[in-house]
């Protein structure tokens, strides 16, 4: 083989090396721009900005949080396919999580933990990384360890069919950037929601097996599921301004999803009390499991060592 | 190997076409004569390019928890996944050669069939998230790229695909090291001690010299194999010597040194008792990433026995339904 051939053969793969191409056929959110860049940030008339912030957080540490217990079954799943599945959608809650973050950051500096002076660290970052467990104001489904793959099949249709329900009315939300994650969400969780729907169909078919250890999963993760369609005060005010959506406005249609999920695939609805919380607070609130603090341990553990570091 | 097509032709004629055609340098394709011999190189060649793929999720795998921002986290992610999926195309050529995945797989993790030895090594830190990339992947983008021209169609078509995300991940984990060349002096260290650790090893990534390779020359005859080792080791040095240069770190190498007289590097010979080692099993990790590789495998097990026992009673019902 001649050298020339060899040179034009490696020619063009190189070029591209240090900057340009088109990385569009990529996943969202790899590419080296800002999120947010064009779109309007202003805070809506009559909300505060530190309640527009909280708001954020509820929904993107929902994503987050589920995305990073999602992540964690990469190079785990039964077979290539499932885990290119279960890869993609931690990739689509990570992208609205990055949104998210960013609007809580541009609504309410505040809200950003302080970084050493000079710091290049990103407000989504900060918030992702330097916050406390306590100030994470996910739900606890989210955060709950991972168990078997029946265990994440159940988890992510308890998930998704409650925020679908939720992103799809938050469309109309006067919060422009609000809008535009709705928008593009639906369409994602639209996805996650089958993926885990036909699992869970399959699965409760399958073998006796299968079925048990679906059921397993089901009377496990249960508890956690009414929190998704629980008002927090925040919610219902910010739902009021037309900024955010009520989730308790959601609880009839998430039912009736549910319902029918387990209808077609033959198990009962569990007859399990939902899991208390402390003082009335809750995920929310950021009241959270045992799990939660040491999920962030690893995720932060990197960025919390150079906090003046540029990646 | 379970299936073998049934020989359409008598041997000596459908040898000469299979000849001719490698002579003029055309493709071979799945319903095509080919000798046996041939056959049988592609399938160890494709699958333990495949097991490479599946392997190599786990050391880049290992730092997804532990991304440091975001968008980091979303590019790792998404290259990870972009390696199950070349898995997947990797599998299906060699599929049309007459082998399952399930047999391919079975011959991963029993050891019969190889892949990268690069993989038997750990990853630290998070710098050697941009190493792989650049160091790793560049050596793997020099390997494949002539392989698109490999004389076997669905290889080659499969392999034009990967080169292409390569080089994006290749781009990618590059950036991540000039990014972090320009943060603090603590990031500056963790580049240079993840490229001291990786340089050796990714030139091993080209095989032992030529003079010891034991296929490489059948392998070039037959069109399967483009370059020899050697030459690609050198085309690696040389396009990452001024790489290096560009981002400010120190290649490990005392004898690196430009040859006028050649036009290419000089370069230090690697430690090919190391990679003999690696490859019969005792490297850093040869034994965690197949540990790894059988759980996942073995848990799995329940779950596509019951999507296989679903789908045999969902086409019951359907009969059924039918009759």
């Amino acid at each position: 083989m001649s050298d020339d051939l060899l040179n034009s053969d490696l020619g063009g793969v190189f070029d591209g090396l240090a900057g340009g191409g088109d990385s569009s056929q990529w996943a969202f959110g790899t590419g080296f721009e800002d999120p947010l860049a064009g779109v309007d940030t202003t805070v809506p008339d009559g909300v505060a900005g530190a309640d527009l912030a909280a708001y954020c957080l509820m929904l993107g540490d929902d994503a987050l949080v589920m995305s990073q217990r999602l992540s964690e079954w990469c190079s785990r799943a039964p077979d290539l396919e499932e885990d290119i599945a279960l890869a993609n959608t931690a990739l689509d809650l990570l992208g609205q999580a990055r949104l998210l973050l960013t609007r809580a950051a541009a609504a309410d500096p505040g809200a950003v933990p302080a970084l050493p002076e000079g710091s290049p660290v990103p407000g989504e970052d900060a918030l992702a990384f330097f916050r406390e467990a306590g100030e994470f104001r996910n739900v606890r489904l989210a955060e709950v360890p991972n168990g078997d793959f029946a265990h994440v099949v159940v988890r992510l249709l308890l998930f998704s069919v409650a925020r679908l329900a939720l992103l799809e009315r938050l469309r109309a939300s006067t919060d422009g950037v609000l809008a535009a994650v709705a928008a593009k969400g639906a369409k994602e969780v639209t996805y996650h929601r089958d993926w885990a729907g036909r699992w869970f169909l399959t699965l409760a078919q399958g073998t006796e097996e299968s079925r048990r250890r679906l059921l397993a999963a089901l009377d496990a993760l249960w508890p956690l599921q009414s929190e998704m369609v629980t008002a927090h005060p925040l919610e219902t005010s910010l739902a009021e301004a037309g900024v955010g959506v009520d989730p308790a406005s959601v609880r009839g249609e998430v039912d009736a999803v549910l319902d029918q999920v387990l209808a077609v695939s033959g198990v009962d609805r569990p007859d399990r009390a939902p899991l208390a919380g402390i003082g009335g607070r809750t995920g929310r609130d950021g009241m959270h499991t045992e799990a939660l603090s040491r999920m962030l341990a690893e995720m932060q553990v990197v960025a919390r060592a150079h906090p003046g570091g540029r990646w | 190997m379970t299936t073998t097509p049934a020989d359409p032709a008598p041997p000596d004629a459908a040898q000469e076409r299979f000849d001719a055609t490698i002579a003029r340098g055309d493709r071979i394709e799945p319903r095509d004569w080919m000798p046996d011999g041939y056959r049988r190189t592609l399938v160890r060649q494709i699958a333990q390019h495949a097991h490479s793929e599946i392997i190599g999720m786990q050391p880049e795998g290992n730092w997804i928890g532990r991304a440091p921002s975001l968008r980091r986290k979303a590019i790792l992610l998404a290259k990870v996944q972009d390696e199950a999926g070349h898995g997947l195309y990797l599998y299906s050529a060699c599929e049309t050669l007459g082998v399952s995945r399930a047999e391919l797989t079975e011959m991963l993790l029993s050891g019969r069939q190889k892949y990268s030895s690069i993989f038997n090594y750990p990853t630290l830190s998070y710098a050697d998230v941009g190493t792989i990339g650049w160091l790793v992947d560049g050596a793997a983008i020099c390997n494949q790229v002539p392989l698109c021209r490999t004389s076997y169609g669905p290889y080659g078509r499969a392999m034009i695909r990967i080169c292409k995300e390569e080089s994006f991940h290749q781009r990618q984990g590059y950036e991540l090291l000039m990014t972090m060349t320009r943060g603090t002096d603590g990031q500056r260290a963790m580049v240079q001690e993840s490229v001291d650790r990786f340089w050796w090893p990714s030139l091993m990534m080209f095989g032992p010299p030529d003079a010891e390779s034991p296929n490489s020359a059948r392998s070039m005859a037959w069109g399967v194999k483009r370059n020899s080792n050697d030459e690609l080791r050198q085309k690696f040095v040389d396009m990452t010597v001024p790489q290096a240069d560009a981002l400010g770190v120190t290649l490990p190498d005392p004898d690196l040194r430009w040859n006028e007289e050649r036009g290419h590097y000089d370069f230090g010979e690697p430690d090919w008792t190391e990679l003999a080692e690696v490859i019969r099993g005792n490297g850093p990790c040869n034994e965690q990433r197949m540990a790894h590789r059988r759980a996942a495998h073995d848990d799995g097990a329940w779950v596509r026995e019951a999507a296989t026992a679903f789908a045999e009673r969902s086409a019951a019902r359907a009969r059924e339904e039918a009759r």
